[in-house]
C-alpha cells in the first residue's frame, strides 16, 4: 500500500509530502507499527511520539486521511490502499508528525483543573470520575471541534472531561468557582454538536458527563435564581 | 525558593513533588513525554492496602510477611514493614483526592490478588492506574499554579553531574529545541523500569529506555537485583509490545492448556490440582518455559456478565490487536517481561549509593526482592516518591529555574541497535537461565562494535552486561531467577542483595546481607 507522510524536518522548514510503498508484514499492523518499520529502514527516521502502544496514553494521536485518530489504534487493514499520514494541525508542528500540546495542560491550568477540596466519592461520583478520569489529553477531540482554538476562551472536550470528574466528586458547597470556570469556558462556546464524542479514541461517553456537569454547573444555579 | 529537580513524572515523580510541595519545597518535574504518557496509566489490577474491609481480619502485619514471602528473602524488611504500615493512609488519601476506586452500596471494596491470601487491592475497574494517574495529575496542578512545581515535559535527562561521589545535579535536553538545561542540587531519579533493554518483549512502555539507570551506573551508582526480571505467564505478542492478559482473567475462570496428541492438556490442573490456573506467576511461567509447543488460554467459558462487567477493556483489546475474539476462541500466550525488581539501589530512605542522588519506583531496587506482587509497585512508587522526597528535602537548594546552558544535539541512534542488544540480552535472560547461555551472552554482547555507537548506547550495554553478570553470578535458583543448572535455592550463600558497581572501567558483582530489622517472617 501506498503511504503519504507529511513530514517537516522542524518548525521553520516548509512541510513536504514523502511516500512510501509499504508491505504490511501482518493483517494485524498499524499505523504505528508501520511508522517503526518504516523508521528503521530510514537514513532520516520519521519523528512521531508514542508510549504505551496500546491506546491507552494518547502519545500518538496525527491525522490518518482526514481523522484525528491513535497511531497505535489505526489499523491498515481498515484503510484502502492509500493512507496520508500528518500531524495534529490545531496544534504548533514540532516536526513531522510531532505536535506540541502543551495548550491541552494550560487550559487545564486556566480552569483550575483540581479539586479544591477533599472528594465526597458518592456512589454516582464513582461512575462519572471513573469514567472521566480515562480521558487521554490526546487532543483528537479539539482537532475536531469547530469552536475550539487554541489561545482562546474554549476550553474544548479535553477540559471539559477532566472538570466533569471534580464536579461530581466535590460536595456541594465547595462546586461554586468551578462552575463558574466550567460556565465560561465550557458551557458558553460548546455548541454539543458532538463531532468529538466520534473521534475520540477512549470511547469516552462525552454527552452523559456533559449532563452531568450541566446539572452541576448550569442547571442548579439557574433554579436556585428562579426560586428567589 | 528551595528546589529539587526529579526526572520522570509517572506515579513515583508526581508523589515525590506532591511531598515536596507539602514542605513547602519548589520541584522540576523532568519527564520525556507529559504524565498522562508514563507507564503508570497502564496498571490495571490495583494497588495493595491493608485496610480490612472484606471483614477477613488483614492485618499489615500479614501484608508485610506476604510482601516478604513474595520477595523469596531478599526484601530488606523494615523497609517493608514502614510500605505496608503507610498503606492504608495512602490509599484513603487516593480517595480523598477523588481516585474512583471500587465500592459497593458506598464503600470501598477490594480484590484478591495472586501471591496474598487476603481481598487487599483496591481497585478502579481494570484501569487502576489510570484513575491513580488522573487524581495525582490533578493534585500536582494545583501547585504548578502556586509556582511549586514546574514541570519540563519533553525533556531527556543528558548528564548528571556527580563528583568524588555527589551528585550536584542534572543536565536536561529539551527533545522539541535541543536546548539545554541545567538543574543544580539534589536529583529523584523517578524513571521507571528498564523495558528499553528489551525491545518488543515488555507489557510496559518503550518510553523508559533504561537510560537514566545506565546514567547513574556509569557513575558509580550501585544497582541491585538486576537479574530478577518477572515474566507475566499471560501476554500476547502484539505489534511492538505485549499485551497483559491480566490475571484476572485467569481469576474468572480461565484456563492454560497445550495440545498433545489432538487433545487438549491442561497442564497447570494437571500438575498443581490445587491452586491450577492460579498459581504465582513465576511458577506459570516456568512450567510454560518448560513446555513444547504453543500455549493456548481458553477463557470460552466466562460467561457474558464477567465479560460485560469485569473484563470489557481485555476483550474489545483482544478482538482489536489480535483478531479473535476470546469469548469464541483461545487466545495463544506466551510469558512477557512485565517487571523490574532489579535497578537502582537504594536503602529505606531512597538514597542511593551516591551522596545527594535519591531514586524511587520502578527505576529503584527496593521493597519487592525476588518477585514483586501485583498490587504492590503502585504502592511501592507512591510511598517511594514520598520517602525519596523526604530524604531529598534536607538537600534542597535554593535556587531560582534552571540554567540554559546553550544547545545539545540529538545523539545519533545506531538503527537496529535496541533490537540487536535486545536479542543478546533476551536470549540469556530467559525465564530458565544457565551459565553456557549467559556466558555466550555475554560474548555477544563483547562482540558488539561499541566504537562506532553512541554514548548512551554503549552505557545501555554496560547495563545489559552488568545484568547478565549479576544472573551468573547468583548460582542458586530463587524467585524470578531460575538457573536450571542450580536449581536449588541456597540461603546460605544467596539470600543476599545482588550488588552491581562499575569501578575502575569495570563491572564488579558481589553480594550484600540483607538489612536486619524483620525478626522472624523476613524469610
Ligand atoms: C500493563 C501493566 C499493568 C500493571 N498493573 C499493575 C497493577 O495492577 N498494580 C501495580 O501495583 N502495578 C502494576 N504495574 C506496574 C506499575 O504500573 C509500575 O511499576 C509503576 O507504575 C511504575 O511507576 P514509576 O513512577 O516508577 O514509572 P513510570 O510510570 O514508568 O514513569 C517513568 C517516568 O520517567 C520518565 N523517564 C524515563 N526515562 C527518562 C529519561 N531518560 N529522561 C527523562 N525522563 C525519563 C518517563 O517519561 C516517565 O515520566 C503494571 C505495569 C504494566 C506495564
Ligand atoms: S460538542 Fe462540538 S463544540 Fe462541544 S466540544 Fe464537542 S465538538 Fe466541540
Ligand atoms: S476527550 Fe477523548 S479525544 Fe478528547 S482528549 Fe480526552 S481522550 Fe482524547
Ligand atoms: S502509544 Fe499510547 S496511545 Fe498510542
Amino acid at each position: 500500500m501506498r503511504l503519504e507522510i507529511l513530514r517537516r524536518k522542524s518548525r521553520e522548514e516548509a512541510p513536504y509530502i514523502e511516500c512510501h510503498d509499504y508491505t504490511p508484514a501482518e493483517k494485524s499492523e498499524t499505523v504505528a507499527t508501520a511508522l517503526t518499520r518504516l523508521n528503521a529502514a530510514l537514513p532520516d527516521p520519521i519523528r512521531w511520539e508514542c508510549s504505551c502502544l496500546q491506546k491507552k496514553c494518547g502519545a500518538c494521536a496525527m491525522v490518518v486521511n482526514g481523522s484525528p485518530v491513535l497511531a497505535c489504534d489505526a489499523r491498515l487493514s481498515d484503510y484502502k490502499n492509500k493512507i496520508r499520514i500528518e500531524p495534529l494541525r490545531k496544534f504548533l508542528v514540532v516536526a513531522d508528525l510531532i505536535s506540541d500540546r502543551s495548550v491541552l495542560y494550560e487550559n487545564l491550568r486556566q480552569l483550575r483543573c483540581w479539586l479544591p477540596a477533599e472528594a465526597e466519592m458518592r456512589e454516582g461520583a464513582v461512575e462519572i470520575g471513573y469514567e472521566a478520569s480515562r480521558c487521554l489529553q490526546c487532543g483528537c477531540c479539539l482537532e475536531v471541534c469547530p469552536n475550539f482554538d487554541p489561545g482562546g476562551v474554549f476550553a474544548g472536550m479535553a477540559g471539559a472531561v477532566p472538570l466533569s470528574r471534580l464536579l461530581a466528586e466535590l460536595p456541594e458547597a465547595e462546586r461554586g468557582e468551578l462552575s463558574a470556570l466550567y460556565r465560561r469556558h465550557v458551557y458558553a462556546g460548546c455548541g454539543k454538536s458532538l463531532a468529538c464524542r466520534n473521534v475520540c479514541p477512549a470511547g469516552i461517553d462525552v454527552d452523559g458527563l456533559l449532563v452531568n456537569s450541566n446539572a452541576a454547573a448550569v442547571w442548579k444555579r439557574l433554579l436556585r435564581r428562579k426560586k428567589h | 525558593m528551595k528546589r529539587v529537580v526529579i526526572i520522570g513524572a509517572g506515579l513515583a515523580g508526581l508523589s515525590a513533588a506532591l511531598e515536596l510541595a507539602k514542605q513547602n519545597i519548589g520541584s522540576d518535574l523532568v519527564s520525556l513525554q507529559p504524565s498522562e504518557r508514563a507507564q503508570s496509566v497502564l496498571a490495571e489490577g490495583g494497588i495493595n492496602a491493608a485496610l480490612d474491609l472484606m471483614g477477613e481480619g488483614d492485618s499489615v502485619a500479614e501484608h508485610c510477611a506476604d510482601t516478604l514471602r513474595g520477595g523469596c528473602g531478599l526484601a530488606d524488611p523494615a523497609a517493608v514493614r514502614s510500605l505496608t504500615e503507610a498503606a492504608p493512609a495512602l490509599v484513603r488519601r487516593l480517595r480523598a483526592l477523588g481516585v474512583p476506586f471500587q465500592t459497593e452500596g458506598g464503600r470501598l471494596v477490594q480484590r484478591n490478588f495472586g501471591g496474598q491470601k487476603k481481598k487487599r487491592t483496591a481497585y478502579a475497574k481494570s484501569s487502576t492506574g489510570k484513575a491513580v494517574m488522573t487524581a495525582l495529575i490533578d493534585e500536582t496542578r494545583k501547585f504548578e499554579a502556586e509556582g511549586l512545581v514546574c514541570r519540563y515535559p519533553h525533556h531527556a535527562l543528558a548528564e548528571l553531574s556527580v563528583e568524588a561521589g555527589r551528585c550536584a545535579g542534572a543536565l536536561v535536553r529539551d527533545t522539541y529545541t535541543d536546548e539545554a538545561l541545567l538543574f543544580s542540587g539534589p536529583v529523584v531519579l523517578a524513571s521507571g523500569g528498564l523495558n528499553g533493554l528489551f525491545p518488543g518483549q515488555t507489557t510496559g512502555t518503550a518510553q523508559n529506555t533504561g537510560d537514566a539507570a545506565a546514567l547513574a551506573f556509569a557513575h558509580g551508582a550501585e544497582l541491585g537485583n538486576l537479574e530478577m526480571l518477572q515474566y507475566h505467564p499471560t501476554t500476547a505478542a502484539i505489534p511492538g509490545k505485549r499485551l497483559l492478559v491480566s490475571e484476572a482473567a485467569r481469576g474468572e475462570g480461565g484456563r492454560l492448556f497445550v495440545m498433545k496428541g489432538g487433545e487438549r492438556r491442561y497442564f497447570m490442573e494437571e500438575i498443581y490440582p490445587e491452586l491450577g490456573n492460579l498459581m504465582p506467576r513465576d511458577v506459570v511461567s516456568r512450567e510454560m518455559a518448560r513446555l513444547d509447543g504453543q500455549v493456548w488460554l481458553d477463557l470460552t467459558g466466562l460467561s457474558g456478565a464477567v465479560w460485560a462487567g469485569r473484563l470489557p477493556d481485555l476483550r474489545e483489546e483482544l478482538r482489536h490487536y489480535l483478531g479473535l475474539d476470546p469469548a469464541k476462541e483461545p487466545v495463544p500466550v506466551s510469558p512477557g517481561i512485565h517487571f523490574f525488581m532489579g535497578g537502582i539501589l537504594v536503602d529505606a530512605s531512597h538514597r542511593t549509593s551516591i551522596e545527594n542522588l535519591f531514586a524511587a519506583g520502578e527505576c529503584a531496587c527496593q521493597y519487592h526482592g525476588a518477585n514483586r506482587l501485583g498490587g504492590n509497585s503502585l504502592l511501592g512508587a507512591l510511598y517511594g516518591g514520598i520517602a525519596a522526597a523526604q530524604s531529598a528535602a534536607s538537600r534542597a537548594v535554593e535556587r531560582k529555574g534552571p540554567e540554559p546552558v546553550g544547545r545539545i544535539p540529538p545523539e545519533p541512534e545506531t538503527p537496529g541497535f535496541p533490537e540487536l542488544l535486545g536479542g543478546i540480552l533476551y536470549g540469556g535472560l530467559g525465564i530458565l537461565r544457565d551459565g553456557p547461555g549467559l556466558s555466550a551472552a555475554l560474548d555477544a554482547l563483547d562482540a558488539l562494535p561499541a566504537d562506532t555507537l553512541a554514548d548512551a548506547e554503549r552505557r545501555r550495554i554496560a547495563l545489559g552486561r552488568a545484568m547478565l553478570l549479576s544472573a551468573l553470578a547468583r548460582r542458586e535458583s530463587r524467585g524470578a531467577h531460575t538457573r536450571s543448572d542450580f536449581p536449588r535455592r541456597d540461603d546460605g550463600q544467596y539470600r543476599k542483595t545482588t550488588v552491581a558497581a562499575l569501578r575502575n572501567g569495570e563491572i564488579t558483582i558481589s553480594f550484600r546481607p540483607i538489612p536486619e530489622g524483620g525478626g522472624a517472617d523476613a524469610t
